[in-house]
Formats: C-alpha cells, sequence, structure tokens
C-alpha cells in the first residue's frame, strides 16, 4: 500500500477500498520501521495523524452523501519539512535554537494541506535552517539516503527526499533557496519541484533568505508532485510577495501529457554552462544525455542555448542568501521563545543572554553564514558585495529572459554529482560549488523541476532538471510527464523499484 | 555632571545655532502598519499581537493601505513630493523590544521628500523650516523595567516586555539643517513641532496626543562661529514630547555647548537625554555612526503609488490650520494678540463649534477665553474638558442677545451649567433666572424705591443724574438682580426727570 503512488492511494481512497485511517496507519507503521535506519522524520505524531485522517474520511462521506467533490489527494498522508510551522506542533527548523517550540500558528500551506485534509504524518529533517546541501547540518541527527544509508540524502530538504524514498510518506512539502528541493530529489530518485516564487506561500516558512525561498511538492511521480502542488499553491494576502494570478491545476497538464506523450514542437534548451565539464561525473553526464535522446524522440528540437552570466551566479548566491539569512535569523535572541542560555560568568544583560544562547544554540554552519552575511551588508562593504551580487542577479535574469526568446524550457543535470559519502565534503566551499546548477532558477525566480533520469555508474540516481519561464510551471510537468513515462517504459517500472531493500524492523 | 553653562544671550551672540529635528508621529489607522493588530493604546500588554507583531518565526509583513494614504497625506500637507516608486529597508540592530531585531523602515527611498513648512512665530514672523523627508517605519514594543525605582531600568531586577506597540505605524519627519534662526532657535523648534502638532489633527492622521507619545521629537543642535563656518559637532536629545520640553532642550544645548567652546573644548557627539527640569544628560557617544546594514526588505514588493491615488489624496486634504486660523480671524474680526491668545489657550476648535453652533466670533471668544479659562483654571481643567459644549455656550450667548438674561444673570447661569444642571434654559427655568420684563412689576418697584428714598428723587430732580444709579441698585436688588439695569435707569428717568 505505501508503495503505490499517491495518485493511486487517491484512486483507491476514492473508491472505497481503504481509509484514509488504514493509509495513515501503514505510513506509521513504515515510519516505525523504517525511520530508524533512514532518520527522515524529527517528529512523528501518531495520534493527530489518524485524526486528521479521520477526519478526511468523515469529509469523503459527507461529500459522497451530498454528491459533492473532495480534492483528489483528501485522505492521503503528507510530511512536512520541519522549517514550516506548524500550530500545535514541535517546529525546531533543525535547530537547538527552536528546540521544543510550539507555533501558535500554521504557515498557509498548512492550512491549504488541512482544509484538503491531507493527514501531515510528521515533521522532516533538514540542514539547520535551511542552511546546507547533506542534512549532515541538522542539529538532530542527520539522515540516511535510501539507496545507501551510508550516503547523504541531499539538503537541505533531505527529511523529505528520503520520507518519500523510502516510502514513508507518498509526498512531502520542501522548501528550496538554492536548490534545497530539487538537489535532494535528484540524489534520491524522486521528482522535486521548486515552483515560480510566490506560487506557494511563504507566510509561515521559516525563513531563510526571503527573496530566494520557495516551498513546493516532493513526490515519487511528476503526477504525485502536481497534485500536491495544487494543494499547497494559493494566493495568500498574508504574503506580499504573493502572486494572484499564479497558474493553476497541474494535475490535468500531467494527466493530459501522459494521455499524448508528444512534444513536437517543443523547442528544449540545453544550457551551455551547466553541461558536464569540470567536477561533474561521467555518470551524470551521461544520464542527462541518454534523456536529451528520449527528448528528441518525443519531437522536442534539443539545442545548445549560453547563459553567460551564470559563471557569477554562484558568486552572487553566496551574497545575497547569507546576507538576508543574517537578518532574519537576529531574532533567534533568546528572549521569547526556544532556547535561553545565560552567560556562565558575569552579569546577565539582554546581551550576554542573546551571545551566550547563540553560542550554544546555532550550528557552525549557520554561524558561518550569519557571520558572512553580517560582513555583506556591513558599511563599507555593501556596495561591493550585496550591491554587486543584486547587479548580477539583475543579470542572470537577463540572460534568462533573453534564453526564453530561443527555447520554451531550458535543461541542464540538477547536481553535477550523485550522493556523497557522509562528511566527504566537508570543506564549506566544495558543498557550496554543487549547487551551481540549480541556483540560477532562484535568483531568476522562475520555476524548476527535477525528475530522475536513470542511474549513474556509480549505481545511484541521477537528476534532470528542467527550468521554465516565470508563470509557465505548467510547461516543467508537461515535459516532466513525458520524460518520466519514456523512462519508465525503458526501466520497467519506477526507478525506486531498483533501490535496494530496507531492513524492516 | 553639572554642565557649565554660558549666559543665553551671550552664547547666541558669540556662537550660530544649528538646530535639526526628527519628529516622530504615531498614525492612527486601525491595525498596526505591517500586520491585522489593532492599533490601540493602553490594553493589557500582549493582546494586541499576532504572529507578525511578535516578530515570531515564519511571520511575513504586508504593507496597511491606509497608513501609506495617511503617509502620503502628511507629505502633500509639508509641501513634499510623494516618490514614483519607494521601498521598505531593513534597519538591522539588537533592542530588546524590537522583536525582529531589525526595524522595517525606509531608508534611501523615503515615501515624501523635499517639502517645507512655514512656522508663524509668536510675534506674527513666518519662518520656513525646510523638509528633507517623510519616511514610514513601525515603533517598537515597550520595556517595562521591573523592581527598581519610578520604572527606570537603573536599579531594576528584570524587564518585561510588551508588544502591544510593536508594529504602530510611524511617521519620521525629518528636517533639514535649519540655519538662521539664531536667538530664536528654542522657539523656532517648538513652533516648528506644535505646528506638525496641529496639522496631524488637521488631517485626521493622528490624535498626536503628546502626553501619550503620540508625537516625539529627536532634537538637534550644534554651534558654529558664524553662518559661514563649517557645521559644528551635534547632538541629539532623544525622545522629547512636550513644546516646552522642546525650547528647553534647545535652550539648555546652546548655553552648555557654548560654554564647552569658549572654554577652548570639543562637543562630544553624542545622544543625550532630556530632562524634567529641561537640562539634558549625556547616553551613549557616538563614536561612530552606528552600522545598521540597511538592505531592502525582500520580504515586501516595491510600493508604487498612482499619480492619480496621489491626486485624489491631495484634492481631499483639508484647510490647513494656518490657513484656518487667518480665515477665521478675518470672519470674527479678532485682533492678532486676540487670535494669538485663542491658539495659546487651545480655544480655537472650541470658539469654531461655538459660532457653528450659532453665535458671532467675538461672543464665543469672550465666553470661552473669560469666564470659561478662568473656571478650567480652578478646576485645573484643559477648556475642552469642560463640562460644557459648544452648542451651550452659544445657547446662553442667545438668550444674552435676546434680552432674556442680563450679563451678570448669564453668569450665573453658566455656573449652572457647568454644576451639570443642563442646558442654559434649563437652568433659567430651574433657577428661577430670568430678567424681569413685566413693565408694571418693574414701575411698581422704582416707585417705591423712589418713595423709601425721597431725598435720592430730589438730587435726580436737581439735576444729579448720577444719583439715579442708587435707585437702580435698589429696584435690582428688590428684583434679586433680575431686572434689566439698562431699562430701570430708563424708568427712573422718566419719572423723576420727566
Amino acid at each position: 500500500m505505501v508503495r503505490a503512488t499517491a495518485a493511486q492511494q487517491a484512486a483507491a481512497l476514492a473508491a472505497g477500498e481503504l481509509s484514509s485511517r488504514e493509509l495513515t496507519r501503514a505510513h506509521l507503521d513504515r515510519i516505525a520501521a523504517v525511520d530508524g535506519a533512514i532518520g527522515a522524520f524529527l517528529d512523528v505524531d501518531a495520534d493527530k495523524a489518524l485524526a486528521d485522517a479521520d477526519a478526511a474520511d468523515a469529509a469523503r462521506r459527507e461529500a459522497a452523501a451530498d454528491g459533492a467533490s473532495v480534492p483528489e489527494l483528501t485522505g492521503v498522508p503528507t510530511a512536512v519539512k520541519d522549517l514550516i510551522v506548524t500550530r500545535g506542533q514541535v517546529t525546531t527548523a533543525a535547530s537547538r535554537i527552536l528546540e521544543g517550540w510550539v507555533p501558535p500558528y500554521d504557515a498557509t500551506l498548512v492550512k491549504n494541506l488541512r482544509a484538503a485534509h491531507l493527514p501531515i504524518l510528521g515533521k522532516t529533517n533538514l540542514d539547520e535552517f535551511a542552511m546546507g546541501g547533506s542534512t549532515e547540518h541538522s542539529a538532530f541527527g542527520r539522515t540516511a539516503n535510501p539507496w545507501d544509508l551510508g550516503r547523504i540524502p541531499g539538503g537541505s530538504s533531505g527529511g523529505s527526499a528520503a520520507a518519500v524514498g523510502a516510502f514513508e510518506a507518498p509526498t512531502a512539502v520542501g522548501t528550496d533557496t538554492g536548490g534545497s528541493i530539487r538537489q535532494p530529489a535528484a540524489v534520491t530518485g524522486t521528482v522535486g519541484v521548486k515552483p515560480t516564487y510566490g506560487t506557494v506561500s511563504r507566510f509561515g516558512v521559516i525563513a531563510m533568505a526571503s527573496s530566494l525561498d520557495t516551498p513546493g511538492p516532493m513526490a515519487r511521480t511528476v503526477l504525485d508532485a502536481a497534485l500536491l502542488h495544487d494543494v499547497i499553491a494559493s494566493y495568500d494576502p498574508l504574503d506580499s510577495t504573493s502572486l494572484p494570478d499564479a497558474p493553476r491545476g497541474m494535475a490535468d497538464v500531467v494527466r493530459a501529457a501522459q494521455a499524448g506523450a508528444d512534444l513536437t514542437g517543443l523547442r528544449v534548451g540545453v544550457i551551455a554552462e551547466l553541461d558536464g565539464g569540470e567536477g561533474y561525473h561521467a555518470g551524470v553526464v551521461d544520464s542527462f544525455h541518454t534523456a536529451l535522446e528520449l527528448l528528441e524522440e518525443a519531437g522536442a528540437a534539443v539545442e545548445t542555448v549560453s547563459l553567460p552570466h551564470l559563471e557569477y551566479a554562484l558568486d552572487a548566491y553566496y551574497l545575497i542568501m547569507p546576507a538576508e539569512a543574517s537578518s532574519n535569523l537576529a531574532r533567534y535572541d533568546g528572549m521569547r521563545y526556544g532556547l535561553r542560555v545565560e552567560p556562565a560568568e558575569g552579569p546577565v544583560t539582554a546581551e550576554t543572554v542573546m551571545a551566550a544562547t547563540r553560542g550554544a544554540g546555532f550550528g557552525d554552519e549557520v554561524k558561518r553564514r550569519i557571520i558572512l552575511g553580517t560582513h555583506v551588508l556591513s558599511a563599507g562593504y555593501y556596495d561591493a558585495y550585496y550591491g554587486s551580487a543584486q547587479k548580477v542577479r539583475t543579470l542572470v535574469q537577463r540572460d534568462f529572459a533573453a534564453a526564453w526568446q530561443r527555447a520554451d524550457v531550458l535543461v541542464s543535470p540538477t547536481a553535477p554529482v550523485t550522493a556523497y559519502r557522509f562528511g566527504e565534503k566537508d570543506d564549506p566551499l566544495a558543498m557550496y560549488k554543487l549547487d551551481v546548477t540549480t541556483i540560477p532558477a532562484n535568483l531568476a525566480g522562475v520555476p524548476a523541476m527535477s525528475l530522475p533520469s536513470g542511474l549513474s555508474d556509480d549505481g545511484l540516481p541521477v537528476g534532470f532538471q528542467v527550468l521554465a519561464p516565470q508563470r509557465a510551471d505548467d510547461r516543467l510537468y508537461r515535459v516532466g510527464a513525458v520524460l518520466e513515462a519514456m523512462l519508465e517504459k525503458k526501466w520497467g517500472g519506477h526507478l525506486l523499484a531498483q533501490a535496494p531493500e530496507l531492513e524492516v524492523k | 555632571m553639572s554642565d557649565e553653562l554660558m549666559d543665553y544671550d551671550e552664547a547666541v551672540r558669540r556662537y550660530d545655532p544649528v538646530i535639526g529635528l526628527e519628529v516622530h508621529v504615531e498614525l492612527g489607522t486601525a491595525t498596526k502598519m505591517f500586520d491585522a493588530a489593532p492599533n490601540v493604546f493602553g490594553a493589557q500588554p500582549n493582546t494586541m499581537v499576532t504572529p507578525t507583531s511578535a516578530g515570531l518565526p515564519g511571520s511575513l509583513p504586508v504593507v496597511n493601505g491606509k497608513g501609506v494614504e495617511y503617509a502620503i497625506r502628511i507629505g502633500l500637507a509639508l509641501g513634499c513630493e510623494i516618490a514614483e516608486t519607494c521601498r521598505f529597508a531593513r534597519k538591522n540592530y539588537f533592542y530588546p523590544d524590537l522583536c525582529k531585531d531589525f526595524q522595517t523602515s525606509q531608508s534611501d527611498e523615503p515615501i515624501a521628500y523635499d517639502g517645507a513648512l512655514p512656522v508663524e512665530l509668536e510675534d506674527g514672523t513666518v519662518f520656513t523650516v525646510p523638509i528633507e523627508r517623510a519616511h514610514m517605519e513601525e515603533d517598537a514594543g515597550k520595556n517595562i523595567h521591573v523592581g527598581g525605582a519610578d520604572g527606570r531600568i537603573e536599579g531594576a531586577d528584570h524587564s518585561l516586555v510588551d508588544y502591544n506597540r510593536a508594529g504602530v505605524p510611524l511617521v519620521e519627519i525629518v528636517t533639514r539643517p535649519i540655519e538662521g534662526a539664531g536667538a530664536r532657535a528654542p522657539e523656532v523648534a517648538a513652533t516648528y513641532v506644535r505646528t506638525l502638532r496641529d496639522i496631524f489633527r488637521a488631517l485626521g492622521v493622528s490624535e498626536a496626543r503628546m502626553e501619550r507619545g503620540n508625537v516625539r521629537a529627536d532634537v538637534n543642535v550644534s554651534l558654529r562661529e558664524s553662518p559661514d563656518s563649517p557645521w559644528g559637532t551635534r547632538t541629539e536629545t532623544k525622545n522629547v514630547n512636550t513644546f516646552r520640553g522642546i525650547d528647553a532642550v534647545v535652550r539648555y544645548e546652546i548655553r552648555r555647548q557654548a560654554a564647552i567652546l569658549a572654554a577652548g573644548g570639543e562637543v562630544q557627539q553624542e545622544t543625550r537625554h532630556g530632562q524634567a527640569d529641561g537640562t539634558t544628560r549625556a547616553g551613549r557617544i557616538k563614536s561612530d555612526a552606528d552600522d545598521y546594514r540597511y538592505f531592502p526588505e525582500p520580504d515586501l514588493v516595491p510600493l508604487a503609488p498612482s499619480r492619480e491615488w496621489v491626486e485624489e489624496i491631495r484634492a481631499g486634504l483639508p484647510e490647513m490650520p494656518a490657513a484656518k486660523r487667518r480665515r477665521l480671524k478675518a470672519e470674527w474680526g479678532l485682533a492678532d494678540d486676540e487670535m494669538r491668545d485663542v491658539v495659546n489657550a487651545g480655544a480655537l476648535e472650541l470658539i469654531e463649534a461655538t459660532v457653528l453652533a450659532g453665535t458671532t466670533g467675538q461672543a464665543a471668544r469672550k465666553w470661552w477665553m473669560g469666564e470659561l479659562s478662568r473656571s478650567a483654571k480652578e478646576q485645573e481643567l484643559a477648556l475642552e474638558d469642560l463640562s460644557i459644549t459648544p452648542a451651550q455656550v452659544a445657547g446662553l450667548q442667545n438668550l444674552v442677545d435676546s434680552g432674556r438674561l442680563t450679563d451678570k444673570l448669564a453668569r450665573q447661569v453658566l455656573e449652572g451649567v457647568l454644576a451639570g444642571e443642563g442646558d442654559p434654559e434649563q437652568v433659567v427655568e430651574a433657577r428661577g433666572l430670568e430678567v424681569v420684563s413685566d413693565e408694571g412689576a418693574l414701575l411698581a418697584a422704582v416707585d417705591d424705591a423712589l418713595a423709601a428714598n425721597p431725598d435720592v428723587a430730589e438730587k435726580i430732580r436737581g439735576g444729579k443724574v448720577k444719583a439715579a444709579g442708587a435707585i437702580v441698585g435698589a429696584v435690582m436688588k428688590a428684583t434679586k438682580g433680575q431686572a434689566d439695569a439698562r431699562r430701570v435707569r430708563e424708568l427712573v428717568m422718566e419719572r423723576v426727570g420727566g
């Protein structure tokens, strides 16, 4: 039951073949059996999830009695990255500084999940405050990759990706600031979508870098991602960057594309700057080119497109992101919630409590970015760093605008490498460099998807990234649906079927 | 800790003061600047907060449209340009009552800029204060220090924070350096803030109650040798919220800085705190400018007030207080000093309302500036807090005008109204104070008085008209003051002088 896709589970619920309680219970059992090895979840509240499930069953019964319809995913459970606040359930952002904090309110996207009656299985692990690309930087333990428990599941939404990849949850919500949905999806053989910035409300999403943070769906199939996308995306007057006119109905787009399986006339641009080269695994590049051939087979016209300023995108990102993060994280001062540490000696003042609390409450990666961001914004350096980075951002946006004249979608490998071993990238700069492929979409605010394109020569999953213009999220789902169908035909099923069986407790 | 002071007259003879004012006004919007929490004063601590005004993780701001409209109103009233586009910025600094540890404000892109405000001084001269900008921002919460004396942080053993005020919309109006005020710098500073206060009220953007801190001024003062000399080092005295305090701070700083400069010393650039006795006290030293690490607020999209909207707001602006004063002074026929007294007494609106209720400006002025001012002073109340309405004052005057009350009776009726006995008519009725207008009764009283004082009657007949006063007095006494003395005199002369 837990290996079925979310769409299949929804169909079984609709047909009355099982209840949401049974389905939710099955996932809770799976979590109990395998999460000791995976570590995808920081908090599982079985009672709450089952209560949600009962409410979902009731909603289906009432709708049936009234001849009304319910959202397709009603009763299909999901998991939520612990960066997203849930009323009455602990939310920590994987940081000691928020240990035990119970938010008094729901994020807008969580309200949407509740309104559509998706039981929330639990809160998934992440790199502390979403800072990192491996989920090794969580204060509460690392998450393992279901393909190889000695490897990272990607980050920062590694918990969500691993939960989906290990069949603990059919879908999960992640957030993507520089690739934090797509990169873990790529290294776990799952599907992750960063929607157009402003499509899914950030209200209630603990901010890392406000101008880049984008919540989105993670799933095992393109259709499942689309179904979750349709639930969480909404115009939100509580988020002033929310788009009133974002596209809707991604699941319909996927179903139509699956029926046609044809991309005739679609112009696919291969991003020249991200097509292999130094730092890319050969297996990643091979898998990417195999997928390109399939796109051509489906009728797409593939050509190479250059975005010349991408070479500066990584540098610009690592100035803007910590600058915003340093400001967003200033509120964790030990005064109002979460951890409070008094100084070991000397006077107890607001300043000394704040310093002691932050010293104990923030991990190294968080401290590193706060220091960097504070420096970037400081008087005398602002123009050289933050100001220049914003100019690069504008140039990258112009590159994209020019590219859309020549291509309907752009493609690249989602990550230059497959999942690496824990501790392998202990140099922060080496980790930062792996974001080179995913960051441009965040700087430009455009939507992007990662879906599995196969296995590398090391037997680990490779992600294929598709990017589209702002508000053209539907193109991602169309291309993804067609490519996924062709790949699954080739593999004889879902790629995850090739993953090793986890030892079940 | 006492500072050396120079005599004020000598100080302004030797040095040229330059002042600058940063005035914060709390806007009277229904909700806060960036969230839906109610903007109210005096509620139980921390009952008027949402996740956003408490700065909880994940919360986001949304701009209050009414707050923007009010800021534009203020900008237009101060003759400012309204920005085509502007942005909010984050001003990053730690302060215990600042819930996000940054303040959402505007830095290099204020909503209004380049204005000027003419300020009318005591003697009628007009001094124009140049306005650099008016920008929007949010207020912080409030620290409450427990365990020390008078709620001060010194000696307190812990502090509590009330976030009800956090996020309340503010507009900050920043002047350019105000030069050329000379010895009148204290008066210019205080009158400027008073003028702003009146404008805020006229615009309806704030109750602008000084005692609640709705309007607060940061007062900058520096001295230089002469108007051609470079700027001197300035001090900034924070959060002064009375007009008298503003005057006193400027005066004190001029005297203090002059003494330092004359002794060959250097003025420290520092933040100072105004004291109740009109002195200032050093706060922290500002060796370098604070590094607020401003950057554009990424959670808010830029604002672009449409030109149509701005013009609509401009067209809807009320008459400004200065123009209104000129108009009312002409309409009421008041002299310059009379009008100034009215304004200084805070009686302008009351007189205006009294006139609207149906009497003349002069009559309304006479009541409010006379009997009622005296009564307010005795009761230690503000004029508007007396228990009498402008309509009642107008009604009283109408009774006088129609001859039903003498001035003297009217004063007694007024007493009754102030004592809560009802409208003037009701008091007249209840106390039986109406003028005796029955001619027969009056004549009888006159005859009685003449008969009782034959010697006086004889004097009058003999041409000593002044002696009639005694008869009039007797009649007034007999009628308990309810006769019209003028008419009584006429009747006496008719009877005797004939």
